[in-house]
């Protein structure tokens, strides 16, 4: 018979960061100890159901003994690893990747990226008003998603979440190499002509608003997105038995935009289309 | 080819009461002190002649206080949710085995099984969250059979898919059964020690060889070889089933066939091991756990056990009934027969979710008293006397829900109700009061503490530990403790007393469906459910979906050839009970002689006025999944310039 795997018991490990002792299970990353710690280290590519990318660099941080800088969303914490989160030469280096990810792409609606900026003093527009940017239009192909590329920081996220880390739909993948590289459905054809079932689940780990609900779009557009006003309330789908957990953000009694809790044992994050889209029936108030 | 207007029928919410004193007149909006008096008059006059469909898509609270409603206010046991159209044979089944009708495994176990058997199940499309769960197990390595008719889209995902003929469950279970005994595999410590009428189980599945099967299901002998032969040499292995195994004249014993495989082989009650049906609504689960079912009350507590009973009496200061009431089926029987006069009827839609959908809708109209609550005002509430709007339980209104995993989490308002639309408790207190019985309860928690004094299972969970741990699963019999997350852990202790009761094999034989195809209706069409589409498309007809098409006939290509048509082309449609006209679509998943079509379109195409209402005899629920059908071109039409 076979007995209830509990795992080998995770070991704490032992390490400093920023001088400052820190502990954290065996096998978690040098970020999860840095948040534990309460330091703010920026992230873009990074997503807590998605396994690490080490695509956009700006989690950097230096380790004694290293010599590059270690991306810490992906680097395990080792016994006594010495992390410096702030130095000079890691400060450097997310100044640059800011300047850069902000002279190409349109970061207006990418939260945090303001203060970052801020705070490592990044001048994007330092490369002038003719730095490379992709210049398209949002691509509005269904009434449920509209993806803009000029907001894509090639993260790869959306690859991984339809990928074979949770959807296995497959419809998004990187189209061109090198400098023409792209995030693409099925080599640049329209949502409605791909293998996309709808779920919203690329949406969700989206960093940058690249990808994002239409209901959003159309309420950003029109000047009437307000997240300040939003109250985000955690219920149960009413689709079917599997019981995924629904956050509705509701602004003005309206159901605006729906997620679920990445730390949820039934979704971890995920939706299905009638999950994600299906509320408009309760608010049909004549 | 036709036009035919696409756009789904949307419905708008109800704000106000609606009351009429004719069925011939139209509705009338009214005050709720004006509906709720009729109301109370109209189930005054039927005490003794009434019935109560429940919601198995509200809360876990709404449904305690509609079966005590039920079984205080009205004094009987006649209270039944939609669960008797699709998983009662699950609970029948799985209770009939193990003594309580949960899915025994969690879905987390899946990840870390070795084989799982996909049986009658399009998870990929109807529980898609669930089945990431299954991929998750596959790219763990775990082995993948789908066993279905159609090449669904689960099936894509298999190892191994067994496309049987439609209602040929049983043999295939039979055979497999037949197969492991054969090759030594069957585990007999287990089946010594845990469980009974062995004998009996060999000596029924003898005569199902391997040839004798590959004929009947029409799946290859050496398929069916292949699976018995992976289910029963797994370390660990899951057995998930849905509408294709309960939706049949003879679901309960379906249900019973495929649990036999699980005791013959030990896989249940073990980590990784089990049997998951999985459920279509909610609240399916919890709507049974609280006792909106004829035969239990809250808890799984048997309405025959005087024990129960006297505890509830108590609890309630009432009198039960000491006899199971009608279940929804018996109470549709009922009211031809004209034993029933009153309905209330709440958030179900059963004018167009019943098998023989014009029967149905016969039914309804001959009630003395109809009172319907709903947030829309459906097919079944325009047959109504009363209708009360009510609240979205899963976003209006505060509650638990039970999953497929009986894993109980919490409901919570997030929006304001319109109009002067009520919570579901709040008017059935109301009723009550009327009637003679002053409830009053604070709020949904108020009901959940008063449901876990009474319910063991549930005693443990209290709001503040189910928000806490994001859902505990029952039993949870402890407020200190959390139980293992599998079920019948006890039937593979030492000690038989600790053992507990034996899980009988299920002796259950071979029924093909009750709709024989024959030269006048050659085609089985089967029914089931789309990726972005929800049952009678009430709820999901009113979102934007890019992969929504409406209503089709689906056909394999071969047989598109032989009757000559298109896709996009409408065909009559007609059973030995209905006609309907549908457009062509072709697929490949489909083969000669079987057709497909969903129900989430009724108002365009009213596919169950084809289906059969031919029921299970043990749990009630129709045999949906197969209906004889022929398909017929029609004449080219004549333009009119």
């Amino acid at each position: 018979m076979t007995a209830i795997p509990l795992g080998v018991p995770r070991r704490l490990v032992e390490f400093t960061i920023d001088g400052q002792e820190a502990r954290v299970p065996e096998g978690s990353t040098v970020l999860d100890g840095c948040r534990a710690a309460g330091k703010d280290v920026p992230t873009l590519c990074q997503g807590d159901t998605l396994t690490p990318k080490n695509a956009c660099r700006v989690c950097v941080v230096e380790v004694e003994g290293s010599r590059t800088l270690v991306p810490a969303c992906s680097r395990r914490a080792e016994p006594g690893m010495e992390v410096r989160t702030d130095t000079e030469r890691a400060r450097h280096s997310r100044k640059i990747v800011l300047e850069l990810l902000a002279s190409s792409v349109d970061l207006s609606t990418t939260p945090m990226v303001a203060e970052w900026i801020k705070e490592y003093d990044a001048k994007p527009d330092r490369f002038g008003p003719a730095a490379a940017r992709l210049n398209e239009e949002p691509k509005i192909d269904n009434d449920l998603y509209v993806r803009d590329y000029d907001k894509c920081i090639l993260c790869y996220k959306c690859v991984d979440a339809c990928g074979d880390q949770w959807q296995n739909t497959f419809a998004i993948s990187v189209a061109g190499r090198g400098f023409d590289a792209r995030i693409a459905v099925e080599h640049d054809a329209p949502l409605t002509d791909s293998a996309c079932v709808y779920c919203g689940n690329c949406i969700e780990v989206c960093p940058t608003g690249a990808l994002s609900f239409k209901s959003e779009y159309d309420r950003r557009a029109a000047g009437n997105w307000d997240e300040s006003a939003q109250k985000q309330t955690t219920t149960v789908c009413a689709y079917c038995g599997v019981g995924c957990n629904l956050t509705l953000h509701v602004q003005d009694n309206e159901i605006v935009k729906v997620t679920s809790p990445h730390d949820n044992p039934v979704t971890h994050g995920n939706l299905c289309i009638k999950g994600r889209f299906g509320y408009q029936h309760v608010q049909n108030r004549g | 080819m036709t036009k035919r207007d696409r756009t789904p029928k949307t419905y708008t919410r109800l704000t106000r009461p609606l009351v009429r004193d004719s069925r011939d007149e139209p509705f009338r909006e009214t005050s709720w002190e004006d509906a709720l008096e009729r109301t109370a008059r109209g189930l005054r006059r039927h005490r003794g002649a009434f019935g109560m469909f429940s919601c198995a898509r509200a809360t876990n609270e709404m449904n305690y206080v509609a079966q005590k409603f039920a079984r205080v206010v009205m004094g009987t046991n006649n209270v039944d949710s939609c669960n008797r159209t699709c998983h009662a044979p699950s609970v029948a089944g799985l209770s009939a085995a193990f003594g309580s009708g949960g899915g025994t495994s969690s879905y987390e176990e899946i990840e870390h099984t070795d084989v799982i058997v996909m049986w009658g199940s399009n998870a990929r499309f109807a529980h898609p969250i669930f089945f990431q769960h299954v991929l998750k197990g596959v790219r763990n390595g775990a082995r993948m059979y789908a066993v279905d008719p159609r090449r669904t889209s689960t099936a894509e995902w298999a190892d191994g898919w067994l496309g049987l003929n439609v209602g040929t469950d049983i043999p295939m279970a039979h055979a497999i059964g037949r197969e492991i005994i054969h090759a030594g595999l069957a585990n007999e410590a287990f089946v010594e020690r845990a469980t009974s009428d062995f004998e009996a189980y060999r000596a029924l599945v003898e005569p199902w060889t391997l040839s004798l099967a590959e004929k009947v299901t029409g799946v290859p002998a050496a398929a069916i070889r292949e699976l018995a032969h992976a289910y029963a040499r797994a370390e660990r292995a899951q057995l998930c089933w849905t509408l294709g195994i309960t939706e049949h004249h003879n679901g309960t014993d379906n249900v019973r066939a495929l649990i036999n495989l699980s005791l013959l082989t030990g896989h249940v009650g073990r980590y990784g091991s089990g049997l998951q049906p999985l459920r279509g609504q909610n609240n399916v689960q919890g709507g049974g756990d609280m006792g909106a079912i004829p035969n239990r009350l809250p808890g799984f507590q048997d309405i025959l056990d005087p024990a129960a009973r006297l505890k509830f009496e108590s609890a309630w200061d009432t009198v039960i009934q000491p006899h199971y009431g009608l279940n929804l089926t018996e109470m549709f029987e009922a009211m031809e027969e004209g034993s029933l006069k009153a309905v209330y009827c709440i958030g179900e839609n059963p004018a167009q979710s019943e098998a023989d959908s014009e029967q149905a809708v016969r039914r309804l109209r001959s009630l003395d008293f109809l009172v319907v609550q709903d947030i829309f005002l459906t097919r079944t509430a325009e047959l109504a006397d009363v209708v009360l709007p009510a609240t979205a339980g899963w976003a209006e209104t505060d509650g638990t829900t039970t999953n497929s995993e009986r894993r109980v989490q919490r409901v919570r308002r997030a929006v304001t109700p319109p109009g002067e639309a009520r919570e579901d408790i709040d008017i059935l207190c109301d009723l009550a009061t009327r009637l003679g019985h002053g409830w009053k309860y604070a709020d949904a928690e108020a009901v959940w503490n008063e449901l876990r004094s009474v319910s063991p299972d549930h005693y443990g969970m209290t709001y503040d530990r189910l928000e806490r741990h994001q859902g505990i699963q029952w039993p949870c019999p402890s407020t200190e403790g959390l139980e293992p997350a599998h079920l019948h852990g006890r039937l593979w202790e030492r000690d038989p007393e600790r053992r507990g009761r034996r899980a009988p094999f299920g002796l259950v034989r071979h029924d093909p469906p009750v709709d024989l195809t024959d030269e006048e209706y050659p085609i089985r069409l089967t029914t089931g459910r789309r990726l972005d589409s929800y049952n009678t498309g009430v709820q999901s007809g009113s979102f934007a979906s890019p992969l929504r098409r409406g209503e089709f006939v689906e056909l394999c290509p071969e047989d598109a050839e032989h009757y000559g048509v298109v896709v996009g082309e409408e065909v009559r449609v007609s059973s030995r009970r209905g006609s309907v006209v549908a457009p062509v679509w072709i697929d490949t998943a489909l083969r000669p002689g079987l057709a497909f079509m969903t129900m989430h379109f009724p108002d365009e195409v009213d596919t169950n006025q084809l289906t059969i209402e031919a029921n299970c005899p043990i749990a009630g629920t129709a045999e949906f999944k197969a209906s004889a059908i022929r398909i017929e071109k029609l004449p080219a039409p004549a333009y009119v310039r």
